[in-house]
């Protein structure tokens, strides 16, 4: 059962007038984070979004210590102050509970620049928590195509719409058999608060992934984000899951796809209302290029299904 | 010579108003009708800017960026978007 709204904590670890756009989600996500992993805990971040929203010196927007790091280095970073933070405690120099130690990276800083420092991060079951928000293009550049830029998407630099699938890098961290893996989105804030609670508790590397639907770069209204989020789920392009130990649960209502309780909707309604596909709906190929996006979020679905089966 | 002992300390601290006052952004403003409104939270869970208050449902015009999501997400209707004059 998800924690219920009404019983989040009051506390906001992200303050108001912070430089993000209208309607952010990484924000969004960004507030049901800190809720749940509270003050005690350092923040990492990567050129992103989420720096251009800190705000201007002398004043920030986001209530934990931060630190800026470059693009590539967002796991070998949290590794040494995961190693400095446990040396500092064995020689007494730190009291207290140690401060949870998180990176809040974009898809571009996950997916393809720091791909490799994270990778070696997991690999050394490093203690700490990664957050991949995922935007599906590099937005703070403006909207460059990425490793999480799914098919059939029109970026400025794929303007006729990308011709590969996405790279799916929760499975790839998945395969790293760590502690904890999860996905979550926006849309369902209880689901991503109780993800994070249970992160927290768990030691060694933990990723959790969260689909943020940016309104400049997917080109929706800017009050649609919680809507694209929920559509992105409710069509099974996203699907909601996490995995302790290697073992996958799915959850509501991702749960009802998988199981066969709930038919996923299809793609068209979620792809119609993104302007990022327009050109696609225009273009003589349109009825293939869309069956092609279809087929890939089934076959995804199907994989998922039998893979939750396989418990090591 | 001069002296380069410097006390080093973090140069930005945590503050409202980081990206100034971010209200004046805003096109469309929220408006809460209090006798629709029955106080489920959602439009405070959703807002991307923390300025709505979770009891009471006020919001605060200073930082608000105008952008629509809680009118959206309003299951009863009680949020709507306004002109700005």
């Amino acid at each position: 059962m998800t924690t219920s709204i009404k019983k989040l904590p009051d506390f906001e670890q992200v303050l108001s007038g912070n430089g993000a756009c209208g309607g952010c989600p990484s924000t969004m996500a960004l507030r049901i984070v800190g809720k749940a992993l509270g003050p005690n805990a350092i923040m990492l971040l990567t050129p992103s979004c989420a720096v251009a929203s800190m705000g201007m010196t002398p004043k920030l927007a986001y209530n934990w210590p931060c630190i800026n790091v470059t693009f590539a280095t967002a796991g070998s970073s949290a590794s040494g102050i995961t190693h400095a933070l446990e040396i500092m405690k064995e020689k007494g120099r730190l009291q207290g509970e140690l401060p949870t130690v998180f990176s809040w990276v974009g898809d571009g800083g996950t997916y393809d620049i720091g791909f490799q420092a994270l990778s070696a991060a997991a690999e050394r079951n490093d203690n700490m928590i990664h957050f991949c928000y995922n935007n599906e293009a590099y937005s703070n550049t403006g909207v460059q195509r990425s490793g999480a830029t799914p098919r059939g998407s029109f970026t400025t630099t794929t303007p006729t719409g990308k011709r590969q699938p996405k790279k799916n890098m929760t499975r790839l961290m998945l395969e790293h058999n760590i502690p904890y893996v999860a996905t979550a989105t926006v849309a369902y804030p209880g689901d991503l608060y109780d993800k994070v609670i249970k992160a927290k508790s768990i030691p060694g590397m933990k990723y959790i992934e969260i689909l943020a639907p940016c309104y400049l770069g997917w080109q929706f209204d800017m009050p649609e984000t919680v809507k694209m989020s929920r559509m992105a789920v409710r069509s099974g392009a996203w699907l909601l899951w996490e995995a302790e130990n290697g073992r996958i649960s799915f959850n509501s209502p991702s749960s009802l796809i998988i199981s066969g309780k709930r038919e996923a909707e299809p793609v068209n309604e979620y792809v119609m209302r993104q302007g990022r596909f327009t050109r696609l709906f225009k273009s003589a190929a349109a009825e293939s290029r869309i069956a092609e996006m279809q087929a890939d979020i089934d076959c995804e679905i199907a994989f998922m299904r039998e893979r939750a089966k396989i418990t090591t | 010579m001069k002296s380069v002992t410097k006390a080093y300390q973090p140069i930005s601290w945590p503050t409202k108003g980081a990206g100034g006052d971010t209200g004046s952004w805003r096109t469309h403003r929220p408006v809460v009708d209090s006798h629709i409104c029955n106080k489920c939270q959602l439009c405070w869970v959703y807002c991307p800017e923390a300025v709505i208050e979770r009891h009471e449902i006020t919001i605060d015009y200073r930082y608000c960026k105008g952008c629509g999501v809680c009118a959206v997400e309003c299951p009863t209707g009680a949020i709507s978007m306004e002109k700005e004059e």
